[in-house]
């Protein structure tokens, strides 16, 4: 009964919100098509469409995507395995937590994309320096949720583990990291977020190749109506891997 | 039962002190305490509030070094924990909540280094034990606070020691929940030949389940005097009704009133923050 009304609500929801973009594109191709808005700021959505289509039939997407794609995964992977490595070592001691935690968690709040215009006379204006943004920004919250996962893991566990008898690898294994893990994922989760959208908004500022910059590229050549049809496909992608990254996150956390 | 039985547990001269003297947070927890513990025979250790009862469970079990004197079960000194000769039960949520309740179990088994065959008859039979035999796939959240503790019970039992020692298990749970599983407690244990230490802050619940009774002085510690409660196993819960349980009871008040008084002066004194 109660399972049946709620279906009934998020039914009633998903209409709601299914509604409110069917209105916002009806919106979109009144004004642009009888409205006179101009289509050097706001293309026709059926141009749009078809610009689309161009881009996605042609594979001309095929070469920025990788170049996206490919900084993304490098400055994960970066992050990960020096997030997750560090915060476990710090979590090992109560006197480097003290001393750490603060120390990253303030780093954490400045905003570090100012650092792009420093991170392109390092690294230049090709992928590495996209690469170092996005590491650099996604460390931080894997870090700290790895250090939160297992430096507060409760201390009853490890105690009824150790009068069983289990050794260090197996308290890592059965304890530690089971206990840890929740708070480690999402951690990974933000971290994955963070990147994608540093790594694109850094493209649009200054670079050579990627989605971002294309994006930009389009729209200093005023192909408003192409630029749009970049922006959703972009859009569609990250929309994609963070729902891929939420579900992973929720799967892994309900073993 | 606890009568001319050989010694399981040997507690010689055992004093605990947290911090060293001068710190701001030094605590005598227990001083200078003697004891031994038949095979076989079910201990409660029975005090106020901070008298080391509970840290003298600990050492018996290895997970804390006294500072002074020795503790020893068989003839093996203990210095860390035994995982072949002791198992613990634990107030409460000791229970790892990412398994379930089967999987504990044999989670237990693997730490002590069970052959992995061993894992799965042995942990049905101990969860049949504990009457769990309908819950081994739910997760530990899901249990009532007494199924928690019957399978906290149950993983101790799958180990197959031979020491059992209980740190105020039925400490969380409402006063009903704690009879039952009281009685079927000693139902369960009379057919074991296991020897049980069990640290309890009801007094009812000490002289229903054990052989013998030590009651605790307020801080420092120490065992004040040992009380015998002479009644076979499995106990019948009419017992408690009994005129020999009342006179024990009332005994066990009796030494207990003042010490507690003692304890909560202490905590008064000691200020605000503690």
């Amino acid at each position: 009964m109660s399972s049946r009304q709620d279906r009934r609500d998020r039914l009633a929801s998903r209409a709601v919100q299914v509604g409110f973009l069917a209105a916002l594109m009806a919106l979109w191709y009144l004004g642009t098509a009888y409205w006179g808005v101009s289509p050097l700021l706001l293309p026709n959505p059926v141009k749009v469409w078809h610009e689309l289509a161009d881009i996605l039939g042609s594979g001309e997407y095929l070469p920025d995507l990788k170049v996206t794609l490919g900084e993304l995964a490098i400055a994960f992977a970066i992050s990960c395995t020096s997030g997750i490595t560090l915060g476990y070592l710090i979590s090992r001691s109560q006197y480097a937590i003290r001393v750490f935690e603060p120390l990253l968690a303030g780093v954490y709040s400045v905003p570090i994309i100012l650092f792009l215009p420093l991170y392109v006379l390092f690294f230049g204006l090709g992928p590495g320096s996209k690469i170092a943004i996005g590491t650099s920004i996604s460390f931080f919250p894997i870090v700290l949720n790895t250090i939160a996962g297992f430096g507060y893991v409760d201390k009853i566990y490890v105690t009824a583990a150790r009068s069983m008898g289990a050794s260090d690898f197996q308290m890592f294994r059965h304890v530690l990291l089971p206990a840890a893990l929740p708070v480690i994922l999402t951690g990974l989760r933000i971290g994955f977020t963070v990147a994608l959208l540093s790594i694109l908004g850094s493209e649009t500022i200054a670079s050579l190749a990627g989605l971002g910059h294309r994006i930009v590229h389009l729209a200093e050549a005023m192909e408003t109506a192409r630029m749009f049809a970049y922006i959703a496909f972009a859009v569609a992608i990250a929309a994609t891997l963070n729902t891929l990254t939420s579900s992973l996150e929720r799967r892994a956390k309900r073993q | 039962m606890s009568a001319a039985g050989d010694v399981a547990i040997s507690v010689r001269n055992v004093s605990h002190q947290f911090g060293e003297p001068g710190d701001t947070f030094h605590v005598r927890a227990l001083a200078d305490t003697s004891l031994d513990i038949a095979r076989g025979e079910l201990l409660c250790l029975i005090g106020p509030s901070g008298c080391g009862k509970s840290t003298l469970l600990n050492m018996i079990g290895g997970l804390l070094v006294p500072t002074a004197g020795t503790v020893h079960v068989g003839d093996k000194a203990v210095r860390a924990p035994l995982p072949h000769e002791i198992a613990f039960v634990f107030q409460e949520n000791a229970l790892f909540p990412w398994c379930s309740v089967i999987e504990n179990v044999k989670l237990g088994m693997v730490f002590q280094g069970v052959p992995k065959a061993e894992h799965e008859p042995r942990a049905r039979r101990s969860l049949e034990a504990v009457g769990l035999k309908d819950f081994i796939n739910h997760y530990p959240a899901q249990l009532s606070g007494g199924m928690r503790q019957r399978a906290a019970l149950a993983r101790a039992l799958s180990l197959e020691t031979g020491i059992l020692l209980m740190d105020e298990p039925f400490g969380a749970l409402d006063e009903q929940t704690r009879m039952i599983l009281g009685e079927d407690l000693s139902v369960l244990l009379s057919r074991t030949e296991k020897t049980i230490v069990f640290v309890t802050h009801s007094l009812g619940e000490a002289v229903f389940l054990a052989d013998r009774v030590a009651v605790f002085s307020a801080r420092p510690g120490t065992i004040k005097e040992i009380i015998s409660v002479d009644e076979p196993h499995p106990r019948n819960p009419s017992f408690v009704t009994t005129e020999k349980f009342s006179q024990l009871r009332n005994r066990l008040y009796g030494l207990l009133h003042d010490e507690i008084r003692k304890a909560v002066e202490q905590s008064a004194m000691a200020g605000p923050q503690s």
